[in-house]
């Protein structure tokens, strides 16, 4: 597509994005549209740290759950705190961006699948913590009538989606804005040169442990920010929201559509919330109302993820819109000895 | 003071069981540097497996005398066949092709058959804890207030058996060598003459195997599983291969016993320790990744390049 025509397409698609909860007038579409943005929020955050950075974060939830309980603690009656919502954007993501740091600092050094099952691990600590500390958490219980945000005197609400989806859809703009300018800024080129050959980004001069943790502040950060908005449109947090399933939930949605791609993050996590909001509850409906009472596609979830991840890594490693940077890497890699022989002779201009 | 003691035993017990499946991770991560984080579902099946060979036989309780040891041995060996068969076909289907792969490719498929494992294991006995058969009696001998059951010494026992026949296999036979000299260097293994791919499946097929030994053994040992029993107890032990040292068979064992102490001994004497023991061990897993990243028994390595 050239320049111009991709301009039009993206014009078009906003009109229909910001005109959309009143051409479908069903709360309930809305209401799927800002859940799926929270996600869209998450995969870009993650695509960060995994697609930009290469580093695989496998705990990504426990920063979703941090900005959810900041937003929970701080503008509740649990303490009697009420910040309001906009302001809690920027403190959540600020203190999830803290822990970003305070994760990563200890464990950067190390090879990269070590920081994997650190990830791993913190994913785990941390709604066990909120789960534990049940006198400021209520515990299993978690917190609920979270404040409602409001915009110039009138508050939210509960009866419809809309005001959070736009909320949402704000968000997501910013953050992909956020993210493509860092692409191509100088962080961006140097976690890609980290990414592809750690040892080589030292020697060129690259402060490793800067990017490194950067990469994991504004990952987190992004993460914050849908931690509150989910948060408040649920008007409810609990620990077992935030389980290891929701971190390989969304690594499977960024590894679909494709790591180190923008575009790619929100497509695949819009196919997933989709598969996972209608396509499952529906199909079962559908197998109920033919006789088949006691299947239930829901029950297949995780396999799906799973599938999804080896399948995608085996044979289309780059997702469904690669990046074309990205799947370069993958695909060499991937391809016996030979053909990468045959590359490298041929970017040495032929064979000696 | 026997508070203490009883804690050390009930320690060493949970320990041989995080042992066991330390081993696998340690020597999948010695011959191809994955953290194969299937193999904690590898762990569960071998209990499933157990529990479908009992419910098959038709015992759900009690079983006495040389029947006993009969069904014990049985038992053990399908749960370590399939198992170690369920390692090989993994290995073969999802890790293989991605051997020359940049490192995040293989660990993001390890996840996805993690997961599909563990629906796989959902559909088949539910979402929630199922009984597990009590097939050993379970007598204890008191030592003045400390007790040991007949389980423990059973999980104890059978956990050291394995790991001196694993030594003895890496160390004395001849595919063994081979293990060694492909963790070493696997193209020059490969020129000496040594078969890699068979090599590197028999490593998934013996680390599989003694993870379905500890499935056996944790079935009885807690008398309860579930489809999710493994995420939590692969993270331990996979802590305990880092904290022994990776890639190191007997760090894995030592490892593996120290985590099990350190978590009796947090849940008898943190408050609410129980809650917490989780978070202790991880938190010994970032201590150790900072301090003394090769473990207690490894050799610092730098990275390969």
């Amino acid at each position: 597509m050239s320049l111009g025509r991709k301009r039009i397409a993206l014009a078009l698609l906003g009109v229909v994005l910001l005109a959309y909860p009143y051409l479908d007038r069903n709360n309930a579409h809305v209401d799927f549209l800002a859940n799926a943005g929270a996600f869209i929020l998450l995969a870009l955050g993650l695509n960060i740290v995994v697609g930009f950075a290469g580093l695989l974060d496998l705990g990504y939830a426990a920063f979703f759950a941090i900005g959810s309980y900041s937003y929970a603690m701080l503008a509740s009656q649990q303490f009697g705190i009420h910040i309001p919502f906009w302001v809690m954007l920027f403190v959540a993501s600020a203190i999830a961006a803290i822990f970003g740091i305070l994760l990563g600092a200890p464990t950067l050094r190390l090879r990269g699948d070590y920081l994997a099952i650190v990830t791993l691990g913190f994913g785990e600590i941390v709604p066990q913590t909120f789960l534990n500390l049940s006198q400021y958490t209520n515990g299993p219980n978690g917190i609920i009538s979270l404040d409602q945000p409001s915009l110039f005197g009138r508050s939210f609400g509960f009866s419809s989606a809309t005001p959070y989806y736009y909320v949402l859809l704000a968000l997501i703009v910013i953050g992909v804005l956020v993210a493509r300018n860092l692409q191509d800024s100088r962080l961006g080129r140097e976690w890609a040169a980290i990414r592809e050959d750690e040892l080589a980004a030292r020697h060129m001069g690259i402060d490793t442990t800067v990017a490194k943790l950067s990469a994991f502040a504004i990952g987190a950060s992004f993460s914050g920010l849908a931690g509150v908005a989910y948060a408040a449109k649920l008007s409810l947090v609990s620990p077992d929201q935030f389980q290891f399933n929701v971190s390989v939930l969304v690594l499977s949605m960024l590894v679909l559509g494709g790591m180190g791609s923008i575009a790619g993050a929100i497509v695949g996590s819009f196919v997933l919330s989709f598969v996972n909001s209608f396509l499952l509850p529906q199909s079962t409906t559908l197998v109920h109302a033919i006789g088949l009472t006691n299947v239930d596609f829901t029950n297949y979830r995780y396999m799906i993820y799973g599938f999804i991840l080896v399948l995608m890594m085996l044979f289309r490693p780059g997702g469904l819109i690669p990046s074309r940077r990205r799947s370069a890497e993958l695909r060499v890699a991937l391809v016996d000895p030979k053909l990468a022989a045959q590359e490298a002779e041929e970017y040495e201009g032929g064979p000696r | 003071m026997d508070v203490f003691l009883q804690q050390v035993i009930n320690g060493l017990s949970l320990g041989g069981i995080y042992a066991l499946i330390a081993l696998g991770y340690t020597m999948v991560y010695g011959i191809i540097e994955l953290i194969n984080f299937a193999h904690g579902d590898v762990y569960t099946f071998g209990t499933f497996t157990s529990l479908a060979i009992l419910t098959g036989l038709g015992i759900s309780g009690e079983v006495h005398g040389p029947l006993l040891i009969g069904v014990v041995a049985l038992t053990v060996v399908a749960a370590m066949l399939t198992c170690g068969a369920l390692g090989v076909l993994i290995e073969l289907l999802a890790y293989r092709r991605l051997r020359n792969a940049p490192r995040l490719a293989p660990l993001i498929t390890a996840i996805g058959v993690s997961f599909i494992l563990e629906n796989v294991m959902q559909l088949w006995h539910g979402p929630s804890p199922i009984p597990f058969p009590q097939v050993i009696p379970n007598p204890s001998a008191s030592f003045g207030g400390v007790e040991i059951s007949a389980k423990q010494v059973l999980v104890i026992a059978l956990a050291v058996v394995m790991m001196v026949a694993l030594q003895l296999f890496i160390y004395r036979t001849k595919i063994g060598k081979a293990m060694r000299a492909t963790a070493q260097d696997r193209e020059a293994a490969q020129l000496m003459g040594i078969d890699v791919n068979t090599t590197i499946m028999v490593t998934f097929l013996v680390g599989s195997a003694l993870a379905g030994a500890a499935g056996f053994v944790s079935g009885v040992y807690y008398g309860t599983t579930w489809f999710f029993n493994g995420f939590e107890a692969g993270l331990k032990a996979f802590t305990a291969a880092v904290l022994g040292g990776i890639g190191n068979i007997l760090g894995a064992m030592l490892g593996g016993f120290s985590i099990g102490l350190i978590e009796a001994i947090a849940t008898q004497y943190i408050p609410q320790g129980a809650q917490w023991s989780n978070v202790v061990v991880f938190s010994v897993l970032v201590l150790v990744l900072i301090f003394r990243p090769a473990g207690l028994l490894g050799e610092s390595l730098p990275e390969k390049v």
